[in-house]
């Protein structure tokens, strides 16, 4: 609560649009709470008509008991992390619940939530696309409104990465099979009316994730809570903002020093301008090459956009430059050619 | 001043690995030579590099003082050689230094190709020769089998071999008394004039150049004015002394005596090994014989990863230079690479102690690219020219014919993996000159091209005979053959540091190779890039590496942004590792990797 009034004491003259409770597993949190934070929001900013207020929650039989609850204290949005369709995979994922329970809580969800979205993982070890195929066409038989699929991507850099570094992960599927999958995923949801809005998260219309098009429109966010991250535009400067991540300290800081900040940076233009390429261009929509000049204060070489156009990987269209079905796949390809 | 009569100079012949290094600190500790506390392993070898691969690079030598059985003092100098083919010279220049050699073999190995030749090179400088069975403590020593290989293979009497252990100190001893009673004393005038033979040089930081002598006649004191017979140079004796193994300076070195010099002498390339030094005045009118430096076989370009270090590299190899007369080098433009330097080595160890070096004390990472040999090219003009890099061959409608250099290679190799061996030579168009047989091992000689052996010919031999083969070369000449340049095209643009000269009839089989390969080592693009081998216009092999297809983070929130962005700045520094041919990314290990051949 303390967090909120600090953030907002800078911001409270603007409208908010969305509020995502995510990261590790929120719907532990007592209803009761959601519904305290909601309304000390509501105390410090204007809240827009369509305010969207979105719930993780997972899809095991104990969260589904509180939906009702969350309903009541003002989520009106769940994005429940399923994951798999197939028990077997689902205890490899190291999750505890099974593919009856997920099914249940997504119908008692869909009950409670004017919009309700789950998460499957697909290209995982040892999956083919056959079987892929299956899953998602189950999947798409629940008819959600909404759906984030993600591939199993291995970066470098990270804990996986490392593992597949040093061959703890067979039997993924090659870059071909995986470029494949993610082929046969979109004509799958396309063919079911749900487009792909964004490189892993397919919508029928209207009922895009209100909060996260603001991460990849680059708008500004406000990060409360252990380890989150915002990115927040105060008196025309564009800040950075990070909090303390273990969840005791955090606690503690914010006690002591009444902010649980850790990092406060200025973007310089630069910076803010590889950022809104790097979100916009996950969007089917692109961004605005105007506002990326205003940005940058100068535009894409001419060569570099001819040569990715040719290549059928990006397109200009009535102001916007977006990428294709293909240049999508290979967005990182795209970006390094284009911000270098 | 020491008597003639109680010097007992020796070398000690062996393969890697046979304990050379070992023996030689024993015979240094139980002499006192160096104090308990001073010891460490390997005291000669005083390169990291040398430490690191068992190997030694510069000639060392130390000073035994030894109290034989029989009451008498002894001097005893061993002179420890490089004992690797590429430093064929500077260890027949040892050799020519010395009177005795001690032959160590391993009893559980037996004789290697190495040893062979450093042996024979014993008996071309008419060495008494003691043999040394080692690591007799090994349950796998046979002393008897091996005894009887040393007659057999290289024919001299092992009926005497001393049965030795220098890990655990067991004949030692009888090493030492072997060394006094069998080896003969040197020769020499003390009133001839001074005949003294440059046997190694190296540059000290504090002293400049030490020179390691021995002399042949004469003696030399501090304060001389010597000359070089090589070069006719003229410089002033400052310090004069005797290896033990730290420096310690003496008066004087009389004939027989080894040790070294310094006399402000700038450059390790103004003392030539096997050189002759005598007074300025009243000097030999004669120098000695088998005066011959070496000149390098192999040649490539060494090209900084990040341009920027350019003259970084220049910096590092002109220090490498001064205190290696056999390295040579010329700045070298690639229209891949940038600026780079060609550089010319002994051989292949040559080249990579060098890199290594480079990139080790000096910090610099390296591209290397394909090593070449010299090419004499004929001219339909009759001129002749030498070439060095294959991206320098002439127009062909101006040549006449080329000729390559030719080597002969001996490989001694357990019977089971003759067939791999044999297969090998002749896919790398060797002919055979010799197969015979001593016990179950075969030794194999075979007339090679020169070209076929530097890159990976080693490496595949040690792979198909699991290490058990040993190797040795040496050059023979020139021959004439059909040899052509193969050049490589990446997305059609030809790749100037992947050329390389191949034989014709294996021209088809090479330039697959090279293209399947590379389209391993490149990264797939945002478009298919066509990889092609050429041989003029024509194009004899070609592959494609298909378009990336699949290159996104599947989940990017508002959270992920900052990582996100820094992964990408990351990305950009990453790219400094590869270059850029066109719009093509070539990462700096294909220029070596994509010349490896698997069978």
């Amino acid at each position: 609560m303390n967090e909120i009034k600090r953030v907002s004491e800078k911001t409270s003259n603007r409208i908010l649009n969305s509020v995502f409770f995510g990261g590790g597993t929120p719907s532990l949190i007592e209803p009761s709470i959601i519904g305290d934070v909601l309304n000390e929001i509501q105390k410090h900013w204007k809240t827009k008509n369509n305010f969207e207020v979105t719930l993780e929650a997972n899809p095991g039989s104990v969260d589904a008991k509180n939906f009702k609850a969350y309903k009541e204290a003002g989520v009106n949005r769940t994005s429940m992390g399923i994951q798999s369709l197939n028990t077997k995979d689902l205890k490899a994922l190291g999750r505890t619940h099974t593919v009856e329970e997920a099914l249940a809580a997504f119908e008692i969800a869909r009950q409670n939530f004017k919009a309700v979205s789950f998460d499957l993982i697909y290209a995982r070890q040892n999956q083919n696309i056959n079987q892929w195929e299956k899953e998602l066409s189950l999947a798409l038989s629940l008819e959600a409104s909404h759906m984030s699929l993600y591939q199993l991507t291995i970066e470098q850099g990270t804990a996986f990465g490392d593992r597949y570094n040093r061959g703890l992960l067979k039997g993924l599927p090659n870059d071909d099979t995986s470029a494949d999958m993610y082929d046969l995923t979109l004509s799958l949801c396309e063919d079911r009316g749900l487009v792909s809005y964004e490189v892993s998260n397919y919508a029928h219309q209207g009922y895009e994730s209100i909060h996260n098009l603001i991460y990849w429109r680059y708008g500004d966010y406000i990060g409360i809570g252990p380890g989150a991250h915002g990115r927040l535009t105060i008196d025309g400067k564009k800040y950075a903002t990070e909090t303390v991540l273990s969840p005791e300290a955090w606690l503690k800081k914010v006690e002591c020093d009444g902010s649980g900040e850790s990092n406060s940076v200025v973007l310089t233009d630069q910076q803010q301008a590889a950022e809104f390429v790097m979100m916009g261009l996950r969007l089917k929509e692109g961004i605005n090459y105007q506002r990326f000049k205003n940005l940058s204060g100068s535009a894409f070489s001419k060569t570099k956009l001819n040569f990715l156009k040719d290549l059928n990987l990006i397109e200009e269209k009535d102001g916007y430059i977006a990428t294709t079905n293909s240049g999508r796949k290979v967005l990182n390809s795209v970006l390094t050619e284009l911000l270098n | 001043m020491v008597d003639i009569e109680k010097i007992r100079n020796f070398s000690i012949v062996a393969h890697i690995d046979h304990g050379k290094s070992t023996l030689a600190d024993r015979l240094i500790q139980s002499t006192n030579t160096v104090a308990d506390r001073d010891m460490k392993e390997q005291l000669l070898d005083s390169m990291d590099i040398e430490r690191e691969r068992g190997i030694t690079i510069k000639a060392n030598t130390v000073r035994i003082d030894y109290t034989a059985s029989n009451g008498e003092k002894y001097v005893l100098n061993l002179i420890d050689t490089p004992g690797h083919v590429d430093f064929a010279y500077e260890v027949s220049r040892s050799m020519r230094a010395v009177e005795g050699s001690l032959l160590v073999v391993d009893s559980t190995q037996g004789v290697e190709a190495q040893t062979l030749a450093n042996v024979y090179q014993a008996i071309d400088a008419d060495h008494e020769i003691v043999p040394v069975l080692n690591k007799i403590d090994l349950p796998a020593s046979d002393c008897e089998r091996v005894s009887e290989q040393i007659e057999d293979v290289i024919g001299i009497d092992a009926s005497e071999a001393l049965e030795v252990s220098a890990k655990s100190g067991l004949g030692i001893q009888e090493t030492l008394e072997a060394i006094v009673t069998k080896l003969p004393h040197p020769k020499g005038e003390r009133n001839s004039p001074l005949k003294a033979m440059l046997v190694d040089s190296w540059y000290d930081a504090y002293l400049g150049v030490v020179v390691l002598v021995r002399i042949m006649d004469g003696v030399l004191e501090k304060g001389d004015k010597i000359k070089m017979f090589s070069n006719g140079s003229v410089h002033t004796v400052d310090r004069i002394g005797v290896f033990r193994p730290e420096m310690q300076s003496t008066e004087q070195l009389g004939p027989g005596e080894i040790g070294f010099i310094t006399a402000s002498i700038k450059q390790v390339r103004d003392t030539r090994v096997g050189d002759t030094i005598t007074h300025e005045k009243k000097g030999a009118e004669e120098p000695l014989p088998g005066f011959n430096p070496s000149q390098p076989v192999v040649f490539c370009g060494l090209f900084p990863v990040d341009s920027s270090e350019f003259e970084d590299l220049r910096d590092a190899i002109e220090k490498l230079a001064l205190n290696d007369a056999s390295f040579s080098f010329e700045m070298e433009t690639s229209a891949a690479l940038g600026f780079g330097f060609r550089c010319g080595f002994l051989g292949l160890l040559h080249l990579e102690v060098i890199r290594d070096r480079i990139e080790r004390e000096y910090d610099i990472e390296l591209i290397t690219t394909a090593p070449s040999v010299i090419y004499h090219i004929y001219m339909k003009d009759s001129s002749c020219i030498e070439l060095h890099n294959p991206a320098d061959m002439p127009d062909l409608s101006k040549v006449d014919h080329l000729e390559e250099p030719r080597i002969k290679a001996t490989i001694l190799v357990p019977d089971d993996y003759l067939g791999d061996v044999l297969k090998l030579c002749q896919d790398r168009r060797g002919i055979q000159e010799d197969l015979t047989y001593a016990g179950s091992r075969a030794m194999v000689v075979y007339d090679l091209p020169l070209n076929e052996v530097v890159f990976d010919f080693y490496d595949r031999l040690k792979s198909v005979t699991k290490g058990y083969a040993s190797f040795d070369y040496q050059m023979t000449g020139y021959r004439q053959d059909n040899l052509v340049k193969m050049s490589i095209l990446v997305n059609e643009e030809p790749v100037d540091a992947l050329s390389i000269m191949v034989h014709r009839d294996r021209a088809e089989m090479r330039g697959r190779a090279m293209c399947e390969k590379l389209k391993d080592l490149i990264p797939r693009h945002m478009f298919k890039i066509p990889i092609q081998a050429a041989i003029g216009g024509k194009v004899i092999a070609r592959e494609t590496l298909a378009a990336l297809r699949k290159d996104v983070t599947a989940k990017c929130y508002g959270g992920d942004a900052t990582r996100k962005r820094k992964l990408l700045d990351k990305q950009k520094a990453g790219k400094k590792r590869m270059r850029q041919f066109g719009k093509v990314d070539i990462p700096q290990e294909a220029f070596i990797s994509a010349l490896k051949m698997d069978g």
